[in-house]
């Protein structure tokens, strides 16, 4: 190779060891931090360390769909009431099943799956769900998916509520046995955030961002482009899947109301906030945003100021779309992040 | 196989090897179009058009603007379906198939109002070209198995070849939107290399480029076609580059056939002539 080829260029190891250490470092010391945590912190601590896990979770799988991929999906919160239905229902104790959910079928009403199983099988329901809304709505051209994903919370808002003999209608599933704890959570959200950095930095997440980009160069440059957004969707309606399973079996309760068009909304201010297509930014907006609703809380209930915190986000969103409209990392990660994770990458 | 039943039968026998009248697609035809015709609302932007592309062939495709050179180039790539007519690239019959399809079956091209992957980086752009042939799937990925390492540096390493060929190494880190005009060509037709392609299609490359840029051009299409074995098809205003270039030419006008042949012919052709006097063109108007 020439010499007026910048180092970059220079031919990289076939498998960069370095990375894949320092990742798992990082995992353990993570784990480490959680652990010493978790013998300080009240059970109200612990659980909204929890839902921090969870929330960031949902959105880096968002970011996924919306922005690495430039659809604009609200469906998480369905997924999530698939993912938890589903769950609560297959583990749901045998005696409960029996006297309070008339409409299950005898085979399911006698079993009571295992936690792992019944996470699965949400997981599996959620990602069908995505993957028939996606055959059918992708190939528009527009809006169609918010739209379509949209309706799809309605619809199963809808099923929730009227399909008494499985769901219980309004009072919702309660007394779910609380499986999930911070262990589960963070063990999700290290998962979520392996795979989409994986995703982002391999061909295939160029191949996502060249469709966002400009679908008809990218299908010109043969990348096949609806399946693509199929995959980046069906695998960010998955991962919505089992945080609500995970979230059914923390809170213990799920009710038609649990996730609705508020987090929808939430969780895209996530996605704008952080940037479209940051994993760093849309951790840092989760989190921020989820610590925010919960030290709002004691000042809503005392003051009865209600609907404080949702109107902080629509705030922040005001905000960001006025003076940083790309987001808090534009579509980008930091510099050191990728250095320290993929050194292979930027020398 | 449905995909053959529901062709129109004049297509099957058009491109059905062995079946022709006037010689069969022999396997050195890497690019062919027969009867290529395509109606917007009442207006027929092209009508007839015909091309047989050889392995190696360098032909120029001119006239004036308007004429549907970029609509022939659309309906040859998959972007646009053809009113009638049909196109085969390597032998397979395409036509109504999506343009990824043309893409994997050797051909890449470029568009008139350059279309790059502005928010990424240039690197990024020229390595997507890869991924069609070379990126891993969906499980290798996420696991990081060994086959993604291999398939990611495979794409870097061809990445990396086709960046130095164009002369774009000093530009990789750079965001692909903020690049000069004559920079983002560079990076297109870079992009559509990076795809392996046998055939490339380029529409009117050197609009907006200064005399060095396009002198940069031409040497780079000529080493393409010579060195590389790339087949090329051009549309360019600029006669200069398409005499000095091109072994054949094809002119359009209205959609239809003025003339076809050597540039030497093309250039004393009175209808030729007629066809751009008709419609005086400006250098400033062409882009
Ligand atoms: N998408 C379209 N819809 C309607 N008319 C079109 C479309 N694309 C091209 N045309 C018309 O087809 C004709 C040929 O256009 P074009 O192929 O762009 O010409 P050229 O590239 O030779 O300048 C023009 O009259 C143009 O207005
Ligand atoms: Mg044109």
């Amino acid at each position: 190779m020439s010499k007026n080829v910048p180092d970059a260029l220079a031919l990289p190891q076939a498998r960069p060891l370095a990375g894949g250490l320092r990742l798992a470092a990082l995992v353990a010391l993570l784990l480490a931090a959680l652990w010493l945590a978790s013998s300080v912190l009240s059970a109200y601590g612990a659980t909204l360390a929890a839902l921090v896990c969870l929330n960031v979770a949902l959105a880096v799988s968002l970011q996924l769909t919306n922005g690495l991929t430039g659809m604009f999906s609200l469906g998480h919160p369905a997924f999530m009431m698939i993912g938890a239905y589903v769950a609560a229902v297959l583990g749901y104790p045998v005696a409960r099943k029996s006297t309070m959910l008339s409409g299950l079928p005898e085979a399911l009403a006698a079993w009571q799956a295992p936690f792992v199983v019944a996470v699965a099988l949400g997981a599996v329901a959620a990602g069908v769900a995505a993957w028939l809304i996606g055959l059918v709505v992708l190939r528009l051209k527009g809006h169609y998916l918010a739209v379509a994903t949209l309706g799809l919370i309605v619809i199963v808002q809808g099923l929730a509520l009227n399909w008494q003999g499985i769901t219980r209608g309004g009072s919702g599933l309660s007394g779910i046995p609380r499986k999930t704890d911070i262990w589960w959570c963070a063990g999700l959200m290290i998962a979520v955030l392996v795979i989409v950095w994986r995703l982002k930095f391999s061909s295939l997440g160029r191949a996502m961002m060249a469709t966002r980009e400009d679908q008809l160069a990218a299908e010109c440059i043969g990348v096949r482009t609806a399946r693509v957004k199929l995959v980046a969707f069906v695998l960010g309606a998955v991962m919505a899947g089992i945080v609500g399973a995970l979230m059914a079996h923390l809170i213990t309760v799920v009710t038609p109301r649990s996730y609705g068009i508020t987090l929808a909304f939430n969780l895209v201010v996530m996605v704008v906030i952080g940037g479209t297509g940051s994993i760093t930014g849309a951790v840092i907006a989760a989190v921020a945003i989820t610590l925010m609703g919960e030290g709002l809380k004691p000042l809503e209930e005392g003051m009865g100021l209600y609907g404080l915190s949702q109107m902080m986000v629509a705030l922040a969103l005001v905000l960001v779309l006025r003076f940083r409209p790309q987001g808090l990392f534009g579509s980008g990660e930091p510099g050191w992040l990728i250095r320290f994770f993929r050194p292979e990458l930027s020398r | 196989m449905s995909a053959m039943i529901d062709r129109p039968p004049a297509l099957l026998l058009a491109f059905a090897p062995g079946r022709r009248g006037n010689g069969t697609i022999d396997s050195e035809t890497i690019l062919s179009a027969e009867g290529l015709t395509r109606r917007f609302g009442g207006i027929t932007a092209v009508e007839g058009y015909d091309l047989r592309l050889a392995q190696g062939d360098l032909v120029g495709l001119i006239g004036p603007n308007g004429a549907g050179k970029t609509t022939v180039f659309n309906m040859l790539s998959g972007v646009l379906r053809p009113s009638a007519g049909g196109v085969a690239v390597n032998g397979q019959d395409l036509t109504g198939r999506p343009a990824h399809r043309f893409a994997r079956a050797g051909l890449a091209r470029t568009f008139q109002n350059i279309r790059l992957f502005d928010d990424l980086n240039v690197f990024d752009n020229v390595m997507s070209g890869g991924h069609m042939r070379l990126g891993a799937g969906l499980w290798p990925t996420m696991l990081q198995l060994p086959r993604f390492w291999r398939a990611e540096a495979a794409i870097r390493e061809r990445a990396a070849g086709v960046v130095e060929l164009v002369g774009l190494g000093p530009h990789i880190g750079r965001r692909a939107g903020d690049l000069s005009y004559g920079d983002r060509r560079r990076v297109e037709i870079a992009r559509a290399l990076a795809s392996d392609p046998q055939v490339l299609l380029l529409d009117e490359p050197a609009a907006g480029l200064n005399p060095s840029e396009t002198a940069g051009l031409t040497a780079l299409i000529r080493e393409l076609v010579n060195r590389h074995g790339i087949t090329v098809l051009l549309v360019e205003h600029d006669m200069r580059l398409v005499m000095a270039l091109c072994h054949r030419i094809q002119v359009l006008n209205r959609g239809r056939f003025v003339a076809e042949g050597a540039p030497r012919e093309i250039q004393s052709d009175p209808a030729v002539i007629e066809a751009y006097l008709g419609t005086r063109r400006t250098r400033a108007g062409a882009a």
